[in-house]
């Protein structure tokens, strides 16, 4: 068991570091390892250009956002103890959507630099919003969730209703929505990644006591944990993670959900265990699916969010229906 | 003893009356006010006639008989999936209903009779997906067919965005309405629909309510007192799928109020069970008053009714948590 | 008496070379049991040793392998559900409690396999409800809801459910966990008593001494077999329980009630 468990991560990064290389060299023009080499290193490289200015912000990005979604995944099904938990559901994705929207709609604002701003504060907003609704910190995992489906509906319908009266702010959501790596560049990274380094502190600081918390609050006490400050952690730690995330490139939904459903697979439940499975397997996730996309549509691109779902669909039922009930 | 083991019983059984009293009083208070009851009074010209008879009465009607649909349907699913979070969504109902209005605006041309129709194939068909897939290896009990739901959903929903950012502009606009649920499309021919499958699903789904309220208790105590889950499972699931499907067809997939309207019901009436006729009537009354704000909310510009659903449906579900909160209600 | 069919089961509740088996494991292989007409019988034996399958079996609520399991000398899953509720009781280790409900509430569901799908509580339903709540003792918390209620007083409440269901056999799974030792013998009197009323009880109990002082019959198992079944008195011996628990133990008189008790030996 130890044997297989000191192996595994190991294993999955080797899997990782293949899927960057990928990441690095696939695309409109496929290029061999070397020419990837050459035009990380090399600026007087024809390949610095596509490598160095555009695959590699991209490829960054998705890793971070990757890691970023599936450890917030992995921390929202701990906290709320529900199958049907994911991120979106402490309102991180429909606050931003309703922010952007807002944005774009009222305040005519369409470069990407502009809405991260915008993306977070809405998800900040909300995820607060929906904590204190939801009973912060001493109401059950299942009015957490209410509370969270409540509020995301109303402001998806705010979104639809801003959509509908304004055919060009439906024209910009419909491809921030989807979900895309295509326009990453390293000011987007360098911008989004002190929030992801702070919440994956965060994360790590409450793995164990959200472990404890799975007893249910009265154990947890019990057991020197507190499951009021725990539970205010953990989502803090959703919402920056998510919610930089999002900002960055859109909603992408699928990964945190899924992931962290199949890391439990090799971990079991314990949740420190999990967390690093998540943060090397759902990049793995994210990029294989953003470079399948560059590679099924060729020369166009499929966004990275459409593929993830079209393709983590069936791995995640296989993953499920494989299981014994 | 005797009058307190009656009051046991019967104290929880007033409030749903009274609820679903009130409920009735509402809905038709705010059908009678949308038909603009004043211009018939006065002098109405032919072309008065004519909206009132063709556009206005078909409208109100669907918006009860569908809010109800939906809201029933919502309440067997959470009853079924005895998870607060349970709706036709659970299989993967308003992704499959898109896909199908989707390939309906996209591929097949866009007619209102195609896109309903469309959209009525692809709903039950993700739903029928769902559960054969769930159904695998013996029996669909416990998180199994919420997690294969999810799985089907999210696959539908990657195949959606790609429809819709493929599509050109007015495609995708068209489809955007629809999917938010709207009910400027209503026509006679739908009411007699929706009063059809009405009449046909909701007498054995309200039927079924003693039994639903066995099968919360528990796979095996259901079983030991006589129940037959899975048979109770498949067809409760079937009914509600294609009652939420037909409402659906014509008014898009207003989901929230399958997912609200059975929770305002319970904080309402306080009972416990599922519900079904109060959930029924608080999502007509839901669906009837949102309408009516959609129309006139906003001067000169009407809102999709499925925009004010989510606005005014979950607005009001947040208010209730957060007064039950205060007053230490679970 | 039964008639007593040649090849056929003796007693009412019955099951021959049961088999049953979850995905990767068989928990019971080619069992034989019998449970007495009129019987207090209790199962007893170690922590994952199949007891509540068995039961679990007998109620049809799991569906065997192999073999069958009879009610009235006919295999139970052939028999109509209703008739088989209206005849077998079964109250599971872990039943969910409905949100909101009243104690009264809880007690009606029970009635379930005795209404038709369109009619409303009888007066019938309403008395047996009423006589339930007598028999155990929580008459006058009726209309209060159940998250109000102790971890004994639930425990009654879902006792009294399953006997409004008011069926000859009544199957309880652990009827005494998580209750004091007080609320444990409340709980076997009332089981006692119900048996001595005239149905046949059948419990999966964890306490050997209480076990043998209530049980008429006694069925020990150990990894899905029987290792022994008969009266308590006979069959409860030190043999017994180092076969089935790999305890040592001595078995002296209890000064009570005359059976069995079975004290652990001291390890050294």
């Amino acid at each position: 068991m130890t044997h297989r468990r000191a192996l595994g991560i190991p294993a999955a990064l080797g899997v990782l570091c293949v899927i960057c290389l990928l990441s690095l060299a696939i695309g409109a023009l496929p290029l061999s390892p070397a020419a990837v080499w050459h035009g990380l290193t090399d600026p007087a490289s024809s390949a610095y250009p596509v490598v160095r200015q555009m695959r590699l912000p991209r490829t960054v990005l998705g890793l971070l956002v990757g890691a970023a979604l599936g450890v917030a995944g992995a921390l929202m099904q701990a906290l709320t103890r529900n199958p049907l938990a994911d991120p979106g559901l402490l309102g991180v994705n429909a606050g931003a959507s309703a922010a952007v929207v807002t944005a774009t709609a009222l305040f005519g604002i369409s470069g990407l630099g502009g809405l991260i701003w915008f993306a977070l504060a809405g998800a900040g907003l909300i995820s607060v919003l929906i904590y204190l609704i939801g009973g912060s910190g001493v109401g059950s995992p299942a009015r957490l969730a209410l509370a969270g489906t409540a509020v995301n509906a109303a402001l998806y319908a705010y979104v639809g209703a801003v959509e509908l009266l304004d055919t060009d702010a439906l024209d910009r959501m419909r491809f921030w929505t989807v979900g895309s790596l295509a326009d990453a560049d390293f000011p987007t990274v360098t911008r989004i990644a002190p929030f992801l380094l702070l919440g994956a502190l965060l994360a790590a600081g409450c793995a164990r006591p959200l472990d404890a918390l799975a007893l249910g609050d009265d154990a947890a006490t019990s057991l020197g944990g507190r499951p009021a400050l725990t539970r205010a952690v953990a989502i803090l730690a959703i919402v920056l993670l998510c919610g930089a995330a999002t900002a960055a490139c859109g909603p992408i939904v699928f990964v945190g959900l899924m992931i962290p459903r199949l890391a439990s697979r090799f971990t079991g439940p314990s949740l420190p265990r999990i967390l690093p499975y998540c943060a090397i397997l759902a990049p793995v996730l994210l990029l294989g699916a953003d470079v399948l996309g560059r590679v099924v549509a060729r020369p166009a691109e499929l966004e990275v969010g459409i593929v993830t779902a079209v393709l983590g669909g069936p791995v995640f039922l296989l993953a499920v229906v494989g299981r014994r009930s | 003893m005797s009058r307190l083991v009656t009051a046991g019983v019967t104290a929880s059984r007033r409030r749903p009356v009274l609820v679903g009293v009130g409920c009735v009083v509402l809905a038709l208070g705010i059908a009678l006010a949308s038909l603009e009851p004043g211009s018939l009074f006065t002098s109405m010209t032919s072309a008065d006639v004519f909206v009132f008879e063709q556009l206005l009465l078909p409208r109100v009607l669907i918006a009860l008989l569908a809010g109800a649909s939906l809201a029933l349907s919502g309440a067997v699913f959470q009853s079924l999936t005895r998870n607060p979070l349970g709706s036709p969504d659970v299989l993967g109902f308003t992704q499959g209903a898109a896909t199908g209005a989707l390939v309906g605006v996209t591929v097949l041309g866009g007619a209102t009779l195609v896109v309903a129709g469309s959209a009525w194939i692809g709903a039950v068909a993700s739903a029928a997906l769902v559960y054969l897939i769930a159904r695998r290896g013996g029996v669909t009990g416990g998180p199994r067919l919420v997690l294969v739901g999810i799985g089907v959903a999210a696959m539908l929903g990657g195949v959606n965005d790609y429809l819709i950012t493929r599509a050109n502009i007015s495609d995708a606009a068209q489809a955007a309405l629809w999917i938010t649920g709207s009910l400027d499309g209503s026509t006679w021919s739908g009411v007699v629909l929706l009063a059809a499958a009405a009449a046909i699903l909701m007498p054995p789904l309200i039927l079924a309510s003693r039994a639903l309220r066995i099968f919360e208790m528990g796979e095996d105590l259901a079983v030991g007192l006589g129940l037959r889950t899975e048979l109770l499972r498949l067809s409760a699931l079937a009914a509600a799928v294609v009652l939420a499907a037909t409402a659906a067809s014509q008014t898009g997939p207003v989901a929230f109020v399958a997912l609200c309207a059975p929770h305002v019901a319970r904080r309402l009436t306080r009972a416990s069970g599922p519900n079904l006729v109060p959930s029924a009537l608080v999502g007509a009354v839901l669906l009837v008053a949102a309408d009516w704000l959609a129309r006139y909310a906003i001067p000169d510009r009407e809102l999709p009714v499925g925009a004010v659903t989510g606005l005014l449906g979950g607005g009001y579900l947040a208010f209730l948590l957060a007064q039950q909160r205060r007053t230490g209600r679970i | 008496m039964q008639p007593n069919h040649a090849s056929g089961p003796a007693s009412r509740l019955a099951a021959r070379r049961l088999t049953i088996s979850y995905t990767h494991r068989t928990v019971v292989r080619e069992l034989d049991l019998e449970i007495p007409d009129g019987s207090f019988t209790v199962l007893i034996g170690p922590n994952g040793c199949g007891k509540s399958t068995v039961l679990r079996a007998l109620a049809r609520v799991l569906k065997p392998s192999g073999g069958e399991v009879f009610l009235d000398g006919t295999p139970i899953a052939g028999l109509p559900s209703r008739h088989v509720a209206r005849t077998v009781g079964l109250l599971p280790q872990a039943p969910i409690t409905p949100d909101g409900i009243t104690v009264a509430e809880l007690v009606a569901r029970g009635r379930y396999p005795h209404q038709g799908p369109l009619r409303r509580e009888s007066p019938e339903d309403r008395r047996v409800v009423e006589r339930c709540l007598e028999q155990t003792g929580i008459g006058d918390l009726a209309a209060r809801p159940m998250a109000e209620l102790s971890g004994g007083q639930r425990q009654r409440a879902w006792i009294a459910m399953a006997l409004a269901q008011d069926t000859e056999l009544l199957l309880l799974d652990e009827p005494t966990t998580y209750l004091d030792l007080a609320h444990q013998m409340d709980v076997l009197d009332l089981c006692a008593r119900l048996h001595r009323d005239g149905r046949t009880v059948v419990a999966v109990l964890h306490d050997l001494n209480q076990a043998a002082r209530y049980a008429t019959h006694l069925i020990a198992m150990r990894d899905g077999a029987i290792l022994a079944a008969g009266p308590p008195a006979t069959t409860l011996t030190a043999d017994l329980v180092q076969q089935a628990f790999d305890l040592p133990a001595r078995i002296i008189e209890d000064p009570e009630s005359g059976t069995p008790l079975v004290i652990p030996r001291v390890h050294r």
